[in-house]
């Protein structure tokens, strides 16, 4: 057995995997990760079932230790500079850490939830099916908070397997897609209208159970009480403020205001990494396209294994290029260390603004 | 009975889940609909149902899109809520014990001056109702009850608590609750019980279930200690009553 150990970390960070489903009937939440197809690309490149356990990372940095053996990891979600040691190591991809070495995560860039899997998954005791961390409801293995310094998570001593990358779609730009409902005749045609037209932006106050929204005031046509029903990842409810809230995996099971629209299955991780401040709009889509996005997106999520990649050294990253946003600066990089060395410094000038 | 039953709307929560919204209003009978339905499918289970969520007056079912699609589960749902409920295994009624006022209870006395009579009134009132689980939800083991007395209908709090205890015992609107977990609230806190509707390791977890009837009993303060002590080493509490 291996373990990594945990030298820093920022807030909101825990161990997360597919979720607990089956007791929303008793008010649990399902919890599980922001961002589902960062999580399973990060776990496939390491072997593990798509929805196994893992670390997400917060928006702030973090440093984690290989102790007792090798541990073999793999980065995916939104970017961030990631080091072991002078070495640099690729997003989207598999790396070693030796007994003894330290892999430093900067600040996410254009992001807010990184995953880190961990080759064999995290040894923890599943309740309802899930190690996933809900702190309300004292839930989550093998710490049942978000993860602090020096926890400690066992997993199997790293395999001999060659590391891999995965070449994953181009994120979607483009306003968020929703389907009107449940409680959309809560509101006239001059509140949706202003919902959609609108730019809004994620308020620094939103967290696992919900995304605040900052913009124009909804209001409701007969108040905003409704008798309290079902919840789902990705309901917008609209309080009496008029202020709209997307509620996420650590939601209540149940809430007593209007839900103008619901996310759509497929922008859900998208959604979620949108960061504080940053601009975006809302879009309706019919239940048809919804549904036909959320098979696409399931086949996606089945075939990840079909987009993993040798890393050869003399390969060019054109994607981790473009997300280091150095590809000025790198047009005579000829080898992977090169360039790679020349990313991490960029990045970490990035991180710090 | 009624011959035919008017069918309820089929609302759309996302591509991956439908709201079936027997009435508008919180309303026994289509609480008792409700519950129909959540057995029918958990009898019958239809092919890409995941989850099933009973609340006052809809159920949510959770499916997945890969399975079955929204036209499809729509309509099947709209004829499985119109056959007759399916017979409900023996109801269990509880009886949960409450230390009400003072310290465990500080909205008592205010809720008294409100209504014009005395905490012992309240109280009275409170522990004579027969009172079901309407449903479960916002946080585990939150017991929405149905069957408040009209006397005591009361307006949620102008402002909402941010941490009340736990097993706390309120009234809002026009229902009273169990709360298992410290959390926010709206209600006018009673009093409290020792009672773990949620308790990870005993058996089982979750305690109530939708449908299940309610009976609440006045303890003193001692008791409640003694009890909180027994509930937080694993055992129940509550008493099963014979019916």
């Amino acid at each position: 057995m291996s373990k990594l150990v945990v030298s820093t970390i920022g807030p909101a960070s825990s161990v997360q995997d597919g979720g607990r489903h089956g007791a929303q009937r008793y008010g649990l939440t399902p919890s599980g990760a922001m961002d589902p197809l960062a999580l399973a690309a990060a776990n496939t490149l390491v072997g593990n079932g798509a929805f196994d356990a893992a670390i997400e990372i917060g928006p702030f940095g973090a440093a984690l230790t290989a102790r007792e053996g090798a541990v073999r990891v793999a980065l995916s979600g939104a970017p961030r500079s990631a080091d072991i040691a002078s070495r640099a190591i690729a997003w989207d991809s598999s790396t070693t850490l030796a007994d003894g070495e330290t892999l430093t995560l900067g600040f996410a860039r254009g992001g807010a939830f990184s995953y880190l899997a961990i080759e064999g998954g995290i040894t923890g005791e599943s309740m309802f099916g899930s190690l996933a961390v809900n702190a309300r409801a004292g839930l989550g293995s093998p710490y049942p908070r978000p993860l602090q310094a020096g926890d400690e998570l066992q997993t199997r001593a790293a395999s001999a397997a060659a590391e891999r990358r995965i070449e994953l779609p181009a994120i979607a730009e483009g306003p968020i897609r929703v389907v009107l409902g449940p409680q959309d005749d809560e509101f006239g045609d001059e509140a949706k209208n202003l919902f959609f037209d609108s730019e809004w932006k994620i308020s620094a106050t939103s967290d696992r159970m919900g995304y605040r929204l900052e913009g124009p005031v909804i209001r409701h046509l007969h108040g905003h009480n409704i008798v309290s029903d079902g919840t789902v990842n990705g309901s917008i409810q609209v309080p009496g403020n008029g202020a709209p809230i997307v509620l996420m995996p650590d939601r209540g099971t149940s809430g007593g205001y209007p839900k103008i629209a619901t996310l759509i299955t497929a922008d859900l991780g998208r959604f979620a990494q949108i960061p504080a401040g940053k601009g975006f709009r809302f879009k309706a889509v019919s239940m048809a396209e919804a549904q036909g996005e959320a098979r696409n997106f399931a086949k996606l999520l089945r075939t990840l294994p079909d987009r993993l990649r040798a890393i050869e050294t003399f390969d060019l990253n054109i994607e981790a290029l473009r997300d280091a946003n150095v590809a000025g600066s790198a047009v005579s990089a000829i080898d992977a260390r090169t360039w790679q060395a020349q990313s991490a410094d960029a990045l970490a000038l990035d991180g710090r603004d | 009975m009624a011959a035919t039953l008017s069918p309820p709307r089929i609302l759309p929560s996302g591509d991956s889940a439908i709201t079936v919204e027997f009435s508008h209003n919180i309303d026994d009978a289509a609480n008792q609909r409700v519950l129909a339905l959540d057995r029918t499918l958990a009898n019958d289970p239809v092919a890409g149902v995941t989850e099933t969520v009973p609340t006052y007056r809809s159920l949510l079912v959770h499916y997945d899109p890969v399975r079955i699609d929204f036209d499809t589960l729509g309509a099947k749902l709209v004829a499985l809520a119109q056959l007759p409920a399916p017979p409900t295994a023996k109801t269990r009624r509880w009886r949960i014990p409450v230390v009400y006022g003072g310290e465990h209870g500080i909205d008592l006395e205010d809720v008294a001056k409100a209504l014009k009579t005395t905490a012992d009134d309240i109280v009275a009132r409170h522990v004579a109702g027969d009172y079901r689980v309407a449903m479960i939800g916002f946080t585990p083991g939150w017991s929405y009850l149905s069957g408040l007395e009209k006397f005591l209908h009361m307006p949620r709090r102008q402002d909402p608590r941010l941490l009340t205890p736990a097993g706390t015992i309120s009234i809002g609107g026009v229902q009273t609750g169990v709360q298992c977990l410290a959390g926010p609230s709206g209600w006018h806190l009673l009093g409290r019980t020792a009672v773990r509707t949620y308790q990870l390791h005993r058996n089982p977890i979750f305690l109530l279930e939708p449908g299940d009837r309610v009976k609440f009993s006045q303890v003193d303060a001692r008791t409640f200690a003694e009890q909180d002590r027994a509930a937080a080493g694993g055992e129940i509490v509550a008493e099963l009553m014979a019916s």
